[in-house]
């Protein structure tokens, strides 16, 4: 066991140790401060912190609907919004042309009536990474839901609390470290967003060249600069993932009893 | 074979022409970016051949040491104005380009076809503002295709491979920049008789004639 897991552990340090090996270290100041790679960095964390935002609003009551509403045909439901995570995300983007592009399904009524226009737009950018970013928080939301002990739900209602006052007093706190842990993952899949971003809202410093964008044209030219900017974007994630891991999944906070291990 | 993605739907009716000729002989390809090619086969990626969408890129494979030999032209391509079926934003010159109404996206200037496109601008004292700059010209024929932009500047082949989805506008020979197509053996191919085989076919007139029907001229 240790020794596959030791195997698991090289699998996933190598390529970063790669990195590192090739990082043009003295140069490396200069391509940072860079403004455009300062511009894409930026972009990034807005975009990302926005479609997980979006992916908490939307995702957290589809979870609620998927573990805890029964009804017919909820296996496809289930099928059909997960389906964005195993779609080739340029497939997705171009999905999302058809849908919300200026000759979509629906975006041509937007661009008609409201004058709104997704492709080539910041929002755009946050669209394609919620699209395929949400759905790694609602299958951690709704595991958490369905292995807690509903009795706990409905000791609440009987005492006369609302369904409301329930999910947010009751339901909330104890999947609080899956909705935390789905958020991350979700945060983490909308920044290294590439696929779906370039087909749908295109590529354009400042308003939607994100930073897996600014990377993939550098590596054309200058793979010097590439690297840097991965190793930028691969320490930023790094930063959130470990601390988030110290503060909220660190095992020393009490938890309900019924809450699901993370 | 690794080749730039404009020479896409050429290189494989080619390769299927090429193995009838010589069963003997498998051929298979990676298409992408000329840059990020060069950059695979810099890194060791199991390259028989390459060619490149300009001189430019083939010239940093030769300065790696990464090519067997002096890499031949075997086509040579222009560029012109993509736009929608019926051209419905009557663009036909390079200067409408310039409207700031029109939703018009470039390659980025780190891949051949915006570097084509800049010196197009150029030449032609032409400032556009681009909606976006997309990574490969295949991304900029999607946009117009599907209608999301009004224009933008591709390949003439691009748009004799977008069939009927999109037309092109001839931009004059005096602003328009002419691309050749550079194909050379790797330094570390495993087949390099088949790969010069191959080359050697494409370069002929069999090779030639298929290279024509997609818009491509002669090198």
């Amino acid at each position: 066991m240790l020794a596959l897991a030791c195997i698991a552990i090289g699998f996933f340090a190598l390529p970063l140790v790669g990195l590192l090996w090739r990082a043009p270290w003295s140069s490396a100041w200069g391509y940072l401060t860079d403004d455009g790679s300062l511009t894409a960095l930026r972009l990034s964390m807005l975009c990302s912190l926005w479609a997980t935002a979006l992916s908490i609003t939307f995702g957290v009551p589809l979870a609620w609907l998927l573990a805890r509403v029964p009804f017919r045909g909820s296996g496809v439901v289930r099928a059909l919004c997960m389906l964005s995570m195993v779609l080739p995300p340029v497939v997705g983007g171009v999905a999302l042309l058809f849908a919300l592009g200026r000759r979509g399904l629906v975006g041509q009524w937007l661009d008609r009536w409201f004058d709104l226009r997704l492709p080539f737009t910041t929002a755009g950018v946050v669209v394609a990474q919620t699209f395929v970013a949400m759905p790694f928080l609602v299958i951690t939301v709704e595991a958490a839901l369905r292995q807690l002990d509903s009795r706990f739900e409905d000791a609440s209602r009987t005492l006369g609390a609302s369904r409301w006052y329930t999910f947010r007093r009751v339901t909330l706190p104890a999947i609080r470290p899956a909705l935390i842990a789905g958020a991350v993952l979700a945060w983490a899949r909308a920044l290294g967003e590439f696929g779906a971003t370039i087909a749908f809202a295109g590529s354009f410093p400042g308003t939607t060249q994100t930073m897996p964008l600014a990377i993939y044209l550098a590596l054309e030219t200058n793979p010097e600069q590439a690297i840097v900017l991965a190793l930028v974007l691969i320490a930023v994630s790094f930063a959130v993932l470990i601390g988030l891991r110290d503060r909220w999944f660190g095992g020393r906070q009490s938890t309900p009893p019924t809450a699901v291990p993370r | 074979m690794f080749a730039a993605s404009s020479l896409t739907e050429a290189l494989t009716q080619i390769a299927v022409a090429f193995t009838s000729a010589n069963p003997a002989v498998g051929v298979s390809f990676n298409f992408a970016g000329s840059g990020e090619l060069v950059t695979q086969i810099e890194q060791g990626a199991p390259a028989d051949a390459f060619v490149s969408a300009d001189d430019t890129t083939m010239a940093r494979l030769v300065g790696a040491g990464e090519a067997a030999g002096e890499p031949v032209s075997i086509a040579t391509n222009t560029m012109a104005i993509i736009v929608e079926p019926g051209n419905p934003k009557r663009i036909t010159s390079v200067a409408d380009l310039a409207d700031p109404d029109l939703i018009v996206v470039l390659c980025a200037a780190t891949v051949p076809c915006g570097k084509g496109a800049a010196t197009i601008l150029a030449n032609a004292a032409v400032e556009v503002t681009p909606s976006s700059l997309e990574d490969s010209v295949k991304g900029v024929v999607t946009k117009v295709e599907l209608g999301e932009a009004d224009a933008g500047i591709v390949f003439a082949t691009d748009v004799k491979g977008a069939g009927d989805d999109a037309v092109g506008v001839v931009i004059p020979a005096s602003v328009n920049v002419i691309n050749h197509y550079p194909m050379v053996v790797t330094a570390a191919s495993r087949n390099p008789e088949a790969a010069q085989a191959f080359i050697d076919f494409v370069a002929g007139p069999a090779g030639q004639a298929m290279l024509g029907q997609y818009g491509f001229l002669a090198p």
